[in-house]
């Protein structure tokens, strides 16, 4: 009987081994398996926590160049003055607490032919599968609003810096002023957020600066959670919030950043804060290695979430077509683990298991008051499908008491889900 | 470290062991039970400040609860809507990953004060059924010990009210109990760690 150091053990075993946490060396098969994730929003970071938690012999690396990200979600109470930016903002050490490898720097291009991504920062990943979650980019659907317009009329639509714009301009308004959000037509990201917004943004207006006013000047005719929302509007925010349909005159096609106008056609409204919020595509990285369809979504396989265009390439979250999944942070996580398993066995030479996915989207809607959405969703005949009498909005009719309890819930949520997927 | 050959063959053999295919009908346990980490935390180890830790319920009680809001028979304001979205077979293999989890009690905020009044209320009156500061996984209790608090309320709010029902025992000792010692007793169940 020979004795075997570690040593020996890894020339024994031709170096491919890894050793998990536990400091068991664990074998992996010939060669070593390759993971590189591409943004490390809520879809990204699941992704790579969920493939190191199930196969710590993966190799995961992460590519984010932001080294704190700020969450869209609940960035809305940061907006009405009810949370800080502290209380919105996540690491990486999380994830690098999983063993993923977190790299800050932007990726310029995937070569999904030579299995490789390339960064500003000049370096080269080699990857077996590739995980796309770029998030959204803006399109330009209103006349004048550029990058600059972006600084003066914010969109608030990626949380952090456009975040506190907002916020401080709400902050330095005269009382009797008025706050314009320009809602984007569909598909975009967090279909409940815009409307969430001008309650919460109402919510300060009635506590701070009762005399002023906030319009919803909107792309569309409906919306999501409508019914519940007008009953808000009734309940806590009347004579502060209107809403106009598209139809009605709330269709903004062009802004003047320089007198903080926007324009209805020939129809101008000058208020006192504008925030627009434009149409959205897929995120840049997307649209440049060519994973997106003529709408500038990326269409994936249901089962695995791989790209239907590039093999060995999987997208989730905003970005892809996961229909009828919405496009919101609680399906961006579950398609985070759907990636992630199907990944997983694939680099194990399995087939992918049958997905399961869940949607659950909370709306703070004024003091006590929230209201919710959830639908469960599985595959049926290849193609993601919403799960029969499944899910459903909160009823009109649900009790004070049972609404409070929903704020509790919403926080919950949020507790639960920035720990998932990043912790 | 020395480590022989027959036992390196062993490691070997049970990690590509571990690897190997299961053939399994439908979603697997893991692939539905990560769908309620969102909202209940990883593995169920839920990071509140209200939804409660499904780890380590046992199977019973989360089967009974699925079941309860799948018929609307437990007061909901989301899990009724969630739980309608599966089959039972698809919710005793949930229960089954759920109870396979290590009991997790989460450092959960409460009033010590009223904590340490309430331990002498949960000798007298819960013991019995809620064994162990209510931290084992009874077949039909469920696990209070570590709960987040709102969550131990919102339960007791609805079993008082009469919206939920008591088992014929809990409303026995329930009754016999003001809500200050109610109010004591939950701190109890959210202070165990």
């Amino acid at each position: 009987m020979a004795n075997f150091t570690r040593r020996k053990f890894l020339q024994v075993t031709g170096g491919a081994v890894a050793v998990s946490s536990l400091g068991f060396p664990a074998i992996v098969g010939a060669a070593s398996k390759k993971v590189v994730v591409v943004g490390g929003g809520v879809g990204g970071a699941t992704a790579a926590k969920y493939i190191r938690m199930a196969d710590s012999s993966i190799d995961v690396t992460l590519i984010e160049p932001n080294t704190e990200y700020y969450t869209c979600f609940m960035s809305n109470e940061v907006l009405s003055g009810h949370r800080t930016m502290d209380s919105i903002k996540v690491t990486y050490d999380g994830l690098k607490g999983h063993g993923v490898n977190v790299v800050h720097d932007t990726v310029t291009d995937i070569d999904a032919a030579g299995k490789k991504v390339m960064t500003a920062g000049g370096k080269t990943f080699a990857y077996d599968r590739c995980i796309v979650a770029p998030g959204i980019s803006f399109a330009s659907n209103i006349e004048g609003y550029d990058e600059a317009a972006m600084k003066t009329m914010p969109h608030a639509w990626k949380a952090g810096e456009q975040t506190v714009i907002l916020r401080k301009q709400l902050e330095a308004m005269d009382d009797g002023g008025v706050v314009a959000i320009a809602a984007p037509p569909n598909p975009f990201r967090c279909p409940p957020g815009p409307y969430e917004r001008a309650c919460q943004i109402a919510m300060y207006l009635r506590a701070k600066k009762p005399k002023s006013k906030l319009i919803i000047l909107d792309a569309k005719d409906k919306f999501s959670k409508q019914g519940l929302f007008m009953q808000a509007f009734e309940r806590h925010h009347a004579g502060i919030v209107e809403w106009v349909s598209a139809e009605k005159g709330g269709k903004v096609t062009r802004v003047d950043a320089a007198t903080n106008t926007l324009y209805v056609g020939d129809t101008a409204h000058k208020v006192a804060v504008a925030n627009v919020i434009p149409a959205q595509t897929a995120g840049a990285i997307a649209i440049k290695a060519g994973l997106t369809d003529d709408k500038g979504w990326c269409p994936i396989d249901g089962r695995s979430f791989e790209s239907t265009i590039h093999k060995n390439v999987h997208v989730i979250g905003d970005a892809s077509v996961a229909t009828p999944l919405p496009k919101s942070g609680y399906a961006a996580n579950s398609e985070g683990k759907v990636a992630a398993a199907a990944v997983v066995d694939l680099l194990n030479g399995r087939e992918p298991g049958d997905p399961a996915l869940v949607n659950t989207c909370y709306s703070v809607v004024g003091p006590d008051d929230a209201i919710s959405v959830a639908k469960v969703y599985d595959l049926k005949d290849g193609k993601l499908n919403g799960v029969e009498g499944s899910g459903g909005l909160t009823s009109k009719d649900s009790s004070p008491e049972m609404r409070a309890r929903e704020v509790d819930y919403a926080y919950s949520w949020f507790a639960n889900i920035k720990k998932d997927s990043w912790g | 470290m020395g480590c022989n050959k027959k036992a390196l063959v062993a490691l070997i053999g049970s990690v590509f062991m571990a690897g190997t295919t299961q053939v399994l009908a439908g979603s697997s346990a893991s692939m539905m039970a990560n769908t309620c980490a969102g909202c209940h935390g990883t593995n169920g180890q839920s990071a509140g400040p209200a939804s409660p830790n499904l780890a380590g319920m046992s199977e019973s009680y989360f089967n009974d609860s699925m079941k309860a809001f799948k018929e609307g028979t437990r007061p909901a304001t989301i899990m009724d809507r969630i739980a309608k979205g599966y089959s039972d077979e698809q919710i005793e293999t949930m229960a089954g990953f759920f109870a396979g989890q290590p009991v997790y009690k989460a450092m959960v905020p409460h009033d010590a004060a009223k904590a340490k009044a309430g331990a002498e209320t949960y000798d007298k009156s819960c013991a019995k059924c809620h064994d162990e500061g209510g931290s084992l996984p009874g077949d039909d209790a469920g696990i209070l010990a570590g709960q987040w608090l709102p969550w131990l309320q919102y339960s007791m709010a609805d079993f008082k009210a009469g919206n939920r029902e008591m088992p014929k025992k809990m409303a026995k000792q329930v009754e016999k109990l003001s809500d200050a010692e109610i109010d004591a007793v939950l701190n109890y169940f959210a202070s165990q760690k």
